[in-house]
This record gives C-alpha cells, structure tokens and sequence, in this order.
C-alpha cells in the first residue's frame, strides 16, 4: 500500500494492539490519532480512546493505564510535547512502558507547524528511549518494535520514536504491513508496566523517596536504559527475519567504509543525505553518511567505530541548545573526544536538499584540508 | 537490578508516631458507655474497639492530638501530660 | 458495585467495619481531618479501591517509600493530573475485563479547584467512571498554607496575610454544571453522612465527585482536638452546606435539612472565632464571606426544590 508516516504509525500501533490510547490533536500528529479513532469505532481494533482535553492528561492517562498492565500508547509534537513534559518525565523516572510517537515540529514564539527536532531532544534527559525514523516502512516497523523494547522485562522503559513534521508525516511512500499473527507472535500479550496496581497485592506507588533511597532507584533506571541497546537490536534482528526486510538498529552506516568526510544525520533528511553521498562518490569525493537511528541510550560506541578514519565529521542538526550548540553536535563530540563541524542547519522547517548536503559535505572537506578544527556553522542563513 | 518505587502497607509509615505526643489519652471504662465516638473520630484509627464494646488505644502510633477526649460524651477520656 | 460487605444497607457507626485500611502511624499532623476522613472512608468504599492521589497533604501523609500507611493500592500522580490518572486507570482495568473495582481520586483543593481544575473538568465531561473526592481544607497547606481558590474571604494565608479578597471558588456548583450523575458535599466532622454519601456514590456509574470540608489544625490555626468542633460549627452555623444533588435535584443531608431557615443556624462568628485565620480579617472580608453563603443557601434551596 502506499502510507503517509502518520497512517504508518497508526498501522503499526494497531498491528501492536495497543490497549489504551490517550490523545490531543497537534499538527502535524493528528493523522495518527484520527485513524486510530476510526479503527477503533469501526470496531477493527479493541482499545479505548480518550479523548482527553491536554497533552499532560494523555501522557497521564497512559501513565495510568500502563500502571494497571495495559499497553498505552500517545503521540503528540512540539508545544504539546512541552506541555506534556512533566508527565514525559513522570513516565520516564516512574519506569512506564508507554510508547510515544513525536511528530518532530519547531518550537514557538514564534508559530511554526515544520519541521525541526529541538522538540524532541528536550526529552532526551527524561528516561525515554528515543529512536528517529527516516521512512514511511521505517516509522511502521519501528511502532511495533517500540512495544516489545519497552515491555521487556530488561527494560520496562518508555519508548519515543520520532518522524520529521511533513517531510515524513505527511509524505506517501511505499509501506507493506506484517501479517497480525507476525506481529502477535513477535510482541508479548500486553503487559505494560510493572503491574504496580494490583488488588491481590495491594502496594502504594510513587511516595516520597528520601535521600537515602533515590539514587538506587534511578541507578536502576540506567541500568536498564543503559541495556535496551542490546533489546534494540535483538528487536530490530527478530523484525527483521520476520517482516524479510532489513532493519536499521542503533546507527545505520551508508558508504562509510574509507571515506573521507562522514555526515552524520537524524531523521527523514537522512535520505537526502545518502543521495548526495552517492552523487559525491561518483565525482570522486569519498562521502559516507552515518544515520542516528537511536538517540537514547545514545550509541557513543557505534558513532565512534562510523566515522573512525575518517578526515571531517560534519554533523547535521536540525536543532539546537542556545548557549551551547548542537545537540546531536556535542553527543558526538563527546562520543568521538573531537569537536566536529557542527552544521546547523533546516531550523524551522528550513529546506535541507540533496544539494545542502552536497554543500556541507563539500565544506566539511575543505575546511578540513584547511587545517581547520572543529566549529559550528549555521548552514544556509541569510544575510 | 530493578528498584522501584512501590510500598508496602505497614503500621508506622510516618515513623513512631507515638513518640509526637505531648499528652496521652487516658480511657476510664468505669465512665465509658460504649459509644464508640471515640473510635470513630480518631484520625489515626489507634482507638480499638473489642466484641464487648470495649474501647482501649494502641499508644504505639497515637499522636495525642486530644480528638478523642473531645468527642468522648461521657467525659471518659482525660489528656494527660506526658512530656 | 455496592458498600463493602455487599451490603446496600445505610452505615452506622455499628456496622462500620472495624477493618483498617489506613494503618496507624501514618505522617499526618495531629488532628488532621483528612486521615480521619480517608480512614472512615476507606470502610465505605472496601478494599477494591484504588485511591489516585496528586501532590497534595495526603502524599506526604503516606511517609516514606518503602512503606505506606494504605492497605489499598493506591497511585501517586502530578499535581495536576490526577483526574486524567485515574481515567487511563479504570481505562485498562475495563480493558482487562476487572470492573468490580472503585477508582477514586483523593484530591486537595489546589490540586483539585485550581491546578488540577482541567483535568477534572476533562474527566467529567467525558464521564469518566470514577469518584472524585476533594478534601478542602482552604489552602495549599502540603506547602505551608498558601491560598487557593477555595480558601475563604478573610481567611489569613501565607499569601494573603490581610485575609483573602477573593471569593471562595463554588467547585461542588463547577461540576454540577457539568451535568455528571452526583455532586454531594460532606464534612469531617459527619463521617457517617461521608460513609453513606460514598455509599451511594459506589452504586452509581460515571462522575461522581464529593467536596468533603477538612478543618486543618495547623493551617486554620486551632488546637488540634477541635478538629470536629470546628467541622460541627462550620455546618452548624451554615457555612458550610452539606447536600447531595442526583439527577438535577438536591436534598440537604445531616444538620444541614434543618437550617434552612437561617434564624436556626449558629451565628456565623462562632465558626470564625475559634480559628486563628479569621481573628485578624477585615469585617469588610467578613461581610463578604457572608453575602456568599447566603447566595450558596438560596442557590442550594432553589435546588431542592427542582
């Protein structure tokens, strides 16, 4: 069939029976809310929706409803994803397995409904597992991983998983579904959480923790966050064999082997990427593309053996910390111990071509030779 | 490891509140007429109730707050100092 | 769905079981109406109760994690979020096929009229099957006793050290506009109206919400065993109206059925006099104060009526 990333994912949570589906509409997610709806109304899927009145209520609806067993899911963008945050967290640091998909949209003041991911990576601190889709297929099989990352019982963690507003959410692509005796025999019965609100064993959750006890608490949560990168890739391994596609796992490496400049990208614009590393190798430039498919736990190790030998790092943001730099800049600078060219770049939406990539590939190389260190640069700003 | 947030129930979750108390309540059963006043207005569910009717209070937890000897309607409840 | 042992028949203070399921020595202040209305209520409602609980005077009650005072399994969720908590609550436990259970909410007032107004009036709106009980004893006293919404005229506040302007927000009115099956106040002081009101509250589908009054020692400045004196005053002299409103009409409950004629309540100043918070207030504030439950009375008469 031919999908939008936004019908993708309603697809895949549907494959992944998810049980309670808590929502507030924000463009660009509200495809994905709407057919769930109507699966559920048209009775092809079993799962209450409530239509709450906020983004804090959804998340705090799944939060509950995963307390009780039930497998929760939600979605959501930008400014709802801020609003919701607090609860983002409660979910994170209170080890509920919810799953989240985050149309990755820019933040206001002021108003913008495209595409940036500064969103998204204001979560990164929150407990979450976070993974970046680049493709319609992409955002399907990811929903149905999600589930099984975040109910294994190594884990019991919440997964995100993000798709680029409109160059991924509103786009059509190709998209074949797996049959749902594949996907129920590749995720558990829902389970959610950790049961913690059960009549036959009645407890209290979430008291106040003094300091005596709360480190332990959350060294547990690492612990675990820490372990999903080996459940990301058996998941994404079983997947798979099973859908006879290949999957990407933490970080997807194109044409990487002995090049000279490596870009390294989040998301749908990872596509562009490659197409330029493809036109660069033709002209004789030796360009590689390392694909962040998973921001956390953030895969320092696998980032670090991508771009080994290589002359420039250029990493593309679409995003940014003010005061700082790149997000996705300084996680790799911190992972490969050298400061990269950090390119800022498609903030707000702003247009990212196979030629931009081109262009910074190309730059990267020349300041490279130049004898240049590392730096940001805001790619494409006007005046 | 996992290590969550989830209590159990247990007498004593606020620690040993009995030991908050300046004054104790002090029950005279030769006054008590069984009304059970007392058991039903203690915030802290320390005053008992036995199959006879009688009252008596688990001192452990009480935190002397006096609501018992207020509502008494026989008068059969002193607040006595202790501290 | 009906009262703990199964039983429909109306709780006495005999029949009210002697199981405790708010176990003694839990961190609440000497003297606190809330606990003794958790533990009184707790009995209405049985053990298959799961209380929601929001940042409020009863999470810190709880004391510390590993242990809990609560023989029911209870969920500690954000200040806000409570309603929309227990909501994804009885979500997966209908999903899971469990629907003998009470999902309850146990809110203070700022979680409840101000903060966590949204989610309440979200949860109402949609019906949501649950009880909502607000504990209101007038400020945000988990924080050391700030206003809310639904402290009253005069009443001194960390934050309203010359007494409170505003009018006391009318939240039992707020969810009776919302058109849900039951609207019903109580008081602390009159734990078996509490128990019965709950009672009934069980045997009915949807949202239910109860506005329960909780004198607090420390916050309203009075010594700790007046707790019920102070409660008793604050229906006896009518300033607090203790009613339930089902299907559109309105009955007044305990003392209260017999005050409608205001010459028979207690003077409104017996109420405020013996409680700190009012002995410095504006008679201006007072006078305010009074006006409001007077249009409280009528409007809860006009009610009765219905």
């Amino acid at each position: 069939m031919i999908a939008t990333g936004n019908h993708a994912v309603a697809y895949g949570v549907k494959a992944a029976r998810a049980e309670v589906i808590a929502a507030y509409p924000i463009t660009p997610q509200t495809q994905i809310i709407e057919k769930l709806s109507e699966f559920i109304e048209k009775g092809e899927m079993r799962a209450k929706f409530l239509r709450v009145e906020s983004e804090h209520s959804a998340m705090a609806a799944c939060i509950g409803a995963s307390a009780c067993g039930a497998r929760a899911f939600t979605a959501t963008s930008s400014q709802g994803l801020l609003y919701m945050s607090e609860m983002v967290f409660w979910a994170g640091l209170g080890s509920f397995p919810v799953v989240m998909a985050v149309v990755t949209r820019a933040l206001a003041p002021p108003w913008s409904i495209w595409n940036e991911h500064t969103d998204m990576l204001t979560q990164r601190d929150a407990g979450w597992i976070a993974i970046m889709c680049e493709s319609v297929q992409e955002a399907y099989d990811s929903s149905i991983q999600a589930f099984r990352i975040a109910e294994d019982r190594r884990v019991k963690q919440p997964v995100m998983f993000g798709l680029d507003a409109f160059s991924l959410s509103h786009t059509s692509e190709r998209l074949e579904l797996i049959g749902q005796e594949e996907a129920d025999a590749f995720l558990p019965a829902p389970e959610g959480g950790w049961k913690v609100i059960d009549f036959q064993d009645p407890t209290t959750y979430g008291n106040m923790a003094g300091p005596e006890r709360m480190m332990e608490i959350r060294h547990s949560i690492m612990e675990r966050v820490k372990d999903s990168a080996r459940v990301i890739e058996e998941a994404a391994s079983e997947f798979s064999r099973i859908s006879g596609r290949g999957q990407a796992g933490l970080v997807e490496e194109y044409r990487t082997s002995g090049a000279e400049v490596i870009l390294v990208v989040v998301g749908a614009s990872s596509g562009d990427a490659k197409d330029a590393a493809d036109a660069l190798r033709d002209e004789g430039i030796r360009v590689g593309v390392a694909r962040l498919r998973v921001l956390r736990p953030f895969p320092a190790e696998k980032i670090r053996a991508a771009v080994q030998g290589c002359r420039a790092v250029a990493v593309v943001d679409r995003d940014y910390s003010f005061g700082s730099g790149g997000i996705i800049g300084q996680e790799v600078a911190s992972a490969i111990g050298a400061k990269p060219f950090n390119y800022i770049a498609g903030i707000g939406g702003r247009d990212l071509s196979v030629a931009d990539f081109s262009g910074i590939a190309k730059d990267a190389i020349s300041r490279a030779e130049a004898g240049e260190e590392g730096r940001e640069i805001w790619w494409g700003i006007k005046g | 490891m996992v290590v969550l947030p989830v209590s159990r129930g247990r007498e004593g979750a606020g620690g040993l509140t009995g030991m908050w108390r300046i004054k104790r309540p002090v029950v005279d059963s030769s006054k008590c007429t069984k009304c059970h006043l007392c058991w039903l207005f203690c915030p802290e569910g320390v005053v008992r109730r036995g199959s006879k009717g009688e009252v008596w209070i688990v001192y452990e937890f009480c935190k002397g707050c006096g609501i018992c000897a207020e509502v008494c309607a026989a008068h059969a409840i002193k607040m006595v100092r202790e501290v | 769905m009906v009262g703990h042992q199964g039983i429909t028949e109306t709780f006495t203070l005999k029949s009210l079981t002697d199981e405790e399921y708010l176990l003694p020595g839990n961190a609440a202040c000497p003297g606190c109406a809330a606990v003794m209305a958790m533990r009184i209520g707790l009995k209405a409602l049985g053990p298959r109760t799961v209380l929601i609980v929001p940042a409020c005077c009863m999470s810190v009650a709880q004391g510390h994690y590993p242990k809990t005072p609560s023989k029911v399994p209870v969920f500690n969720t954000a200040f806000a979020a409570s309603a929309a908590t227990a909501s994804g609550i009885r979500a997966a436990l209908e999903m899971k096929g469990i629907t003998d259970v009470n999902v309850v909410c146990w809110a203070g007032d700022g979680g409840t009229a101000d903060i966590g107004i949204q989610s309440l009036s979200g949860a109402a709106e949609r019906g949501d099957d649950l009880i909502y009980i607000c504990y209101d004893n007038e400020a945000y006293m988990n924080t050391g006793t700030q206003r809310s919404s639904s402290t009253p005229e005069g009443a001194r506040t960390t934050t309203t050290i010359t007494g409170k302007a505003e009018r006391k927000k009318d939240v039992p009115g707020i969810m009776m506009a919302h058109r849900i099956p039951y609207v019903a106040t109580a008081c602390a002081s009159y734990p078996l109206d509490f128990a019965n009101k709950l009672r009934r509250a069980v045997s009915i589908k949807g949202t239910r919400y109860i506005h329960l009054l909780s004198p607090c020692p420390p916050g309203w400045r009075y010594p700790s065993e007046k707790t019920v004196e102070v409660g008793r005053l604050a229906v006896e002299t009518g300033a607090w109206i203790l009613y339930e409103w089902t299907g559109g009409r309105c009955r007044l409950t305990g003392p209260s059925s017999g005050l409608a004629d205001r010459s028979r309540r207690r003077p409104l100043e017996e109420y405020l006099r013996i409680q700190g918070r009012f002995s410095e207030a504006d008679p201006s504030k007072i006078e305010a104060m009074k006006k409001r439950i007077d249009e409280e009375w009528e409007m809860i008469l006009e009610l009765c009526k219905g």
